[in-house]
């Protein structure tokens, strides 16, 4: 049998676990693939799953904070359990599965598209949304005691700055307004705030966004016990409103309204300017992760057109942290 | 050497093609990457333009701010700059240092993503 028919065999089988056997094979749909994980849509009839597992099966982390997908099923669960808008995980794939690392999950209809969710009409009520029910997921999230959590890596505001510091050294160039920026965040770094579970990736792409707004909140593959300013901030992150510069929570909402809602939810009260720090955290943390992404196309790991144009969009990044800095002088 | 057709006439030949005829015969994943290609060959495009003027510009801003010689290359003025940064020696208070660089950060963006909000955001900061 070829490799492709093993899959579909063993996903099959794995669909009928779940849904019981039938005759009737169900439908495979790839939803997205490539360097980070692979999305499939397996359906018979009504009976929906997405299958999320490592590119071919084979686990390869795409950023060394990545906890695996075993451990994300398992944040998944306890996000539910807590009440956060989460898909149902339906089974984590283990080896006699034959279909190697993943887990598969419910089937939750939306968008996660940002042009569409930040533009169309259909999107106009769950824009008006957003803020408040994004603020409410992420107090949520920050509240679910990390006692009950599976062990995960613990990461700061002054580790995450310093570990992507050694990462933009490591390639030798000279980046004089990231100079800027790790020097003004090393000398104004805010005290810590008590370690929370933060998501980590917290942004449109990664949510499921239907007619009246959040419907699922996905990828928590950088999951960690970080700052609760990390997920509030990395949403405000100039590169994540898509061109509505003009709302800082995503290009969709206010900051009050955010941090109103999240402290509503029983988060910490923070202040809009708390959250500048983080933000120009952000904005430095994708310019250099643009950076990694250009360097697989410069050392061949990677040689397509997309990881070599991903290279010119650091400059953007270069631009917003210039202009953070000149906001903060002003 | 000959230069009929030029470089940009050549890239914008290529570009042609694939905005025109190649796209339009695409779907999935391939037509992102092509429309992911002629962005590329706009960069291209408007880096061949700018690059003499915007390096000069650099250099002699550099110059000036770091009163160094004035033969010095782009790539250890800026080495420099970064070290000096690095030192605490200059500080976004620093006279001249926030504006040098956003000007030299504007002109880059100009030819890598001329489109990119945060660019706006700049122009109308004024200076």
């Amino acid at each position: 049998m070829s490799i492709t028919q093993d899959f579909n065999t063993s996903l099959k089988a794995v669909f009928g676990q779940i849904f019981g056997d039938d005759v009737t094979s169900p439908k495979i749909r790839r939803l997205s693939g490539g360097a980070s994980q692979e999305t499939w849509h397996v359906s018979r009839g009504d009976k929906r799953a997405i299958l999320r597992r490592a590119p071919n099966g084979v686990s390869r982390a795409r950023s060394s904070a990545a906890i695996g997908l075993a451990k994300e099923a398992q944040l998944i669960e306890a996000a539910r359990e807590a009440g956060i808008p989460v898909p149902e995980v339906l089974h984590v794939l283990t080896p006699p599965d034959g279909l190697g690392d993943g887990f598969l999950m419910s089937h939750i209809s939306g968008e996660t598209i940002a042009r569409p969710i930040l533009r169309d009409e259909q999107f106009a009520s769950a824009r008006e949304a957003l803020a408040q029910q994004c603020g409410h997921a992420l107090a949520g999230i920050h509240c679910i005691p990390t006692t009950t959590l599976p062990d995960l890596p613990e990461s700061g505001g002054l580790q995450q700055l310093s570990q992507y510091e050694a990462i933009y050294r490591g390639f030798g160039v000279s980046r004089p307004v990231f100079e800027l920026a790790i020097a003004f965040l090393q000398d104004t770094a805010p005290t810590a705030a008590p370690l929370v579970l933060v998501h980590g990736d917290f942004r449109l792409g990664n949510l499921m966004v239907n007619e009246s707004g959040l419907a699922a909140i996905l990828d928590w593959e950088l999951a960690h016990l970080g700052d609760p300013r990390e997920d509030l901030a990395w949403i405000c992150v100039n590169s994540w409103r898509f061109g509505q510069t003009q709302n800082r929570v995503g290009g969709f909402g206010q900051i009050e309204d955010f941090l109103a809602a999240y402290h509503e939810a029983g988060g910490a009260a923070f202040t809009p300017k708390d959250i500048d720090w983080w933000e120009m955290l952000g904005s430095l943390k994708w310019g250099i992760m643009c950076m990694i992404m250009y360097e697989a196309f410069r050392s061949g790991a990677d040689p397509s057109v997309e990881r070599a144009a991903i290279g010119r969009r650091v400059s953007e990044t270069e631009m917003d942290l210039l202009n953070l800095l000149e906001a903060h002088n002003a | 050497m000959h230069n009929q057709p030029s470089v940009a006439e050549l890239l914008q030949a290529v570009k042609s093609f694939i905005d025109e005829t190649a796209t339009p015969n695409l779907s999935g994943h391939a037509a992102f990457h092509a429309r992911v290609a002629s962005n590329v060959l706009g960069t291209a495009l408007r880096d061949l333009a700018d690059r003499p003027a915007n390096d000069s510009a650099e250099r002699g801003r550099l110059v000036a701010l770091l009163t160094s010689l004035p033969e010095a290359d782009l790539d250890s003025l800026n080495e420099i700059l970064c070290q000096k940064i690095r030192n605490r020696e200059l500080s976004s208070e620093s006279p001249g240092l926030l504006n040098h660089l956003k000007q030299t950060t504007m002109a880059q963006l100009r030819v890598d993503q001329p489109h990119y909000s945060g660019l706006r955001t700049a122009e109308n900061a004024g200076d």
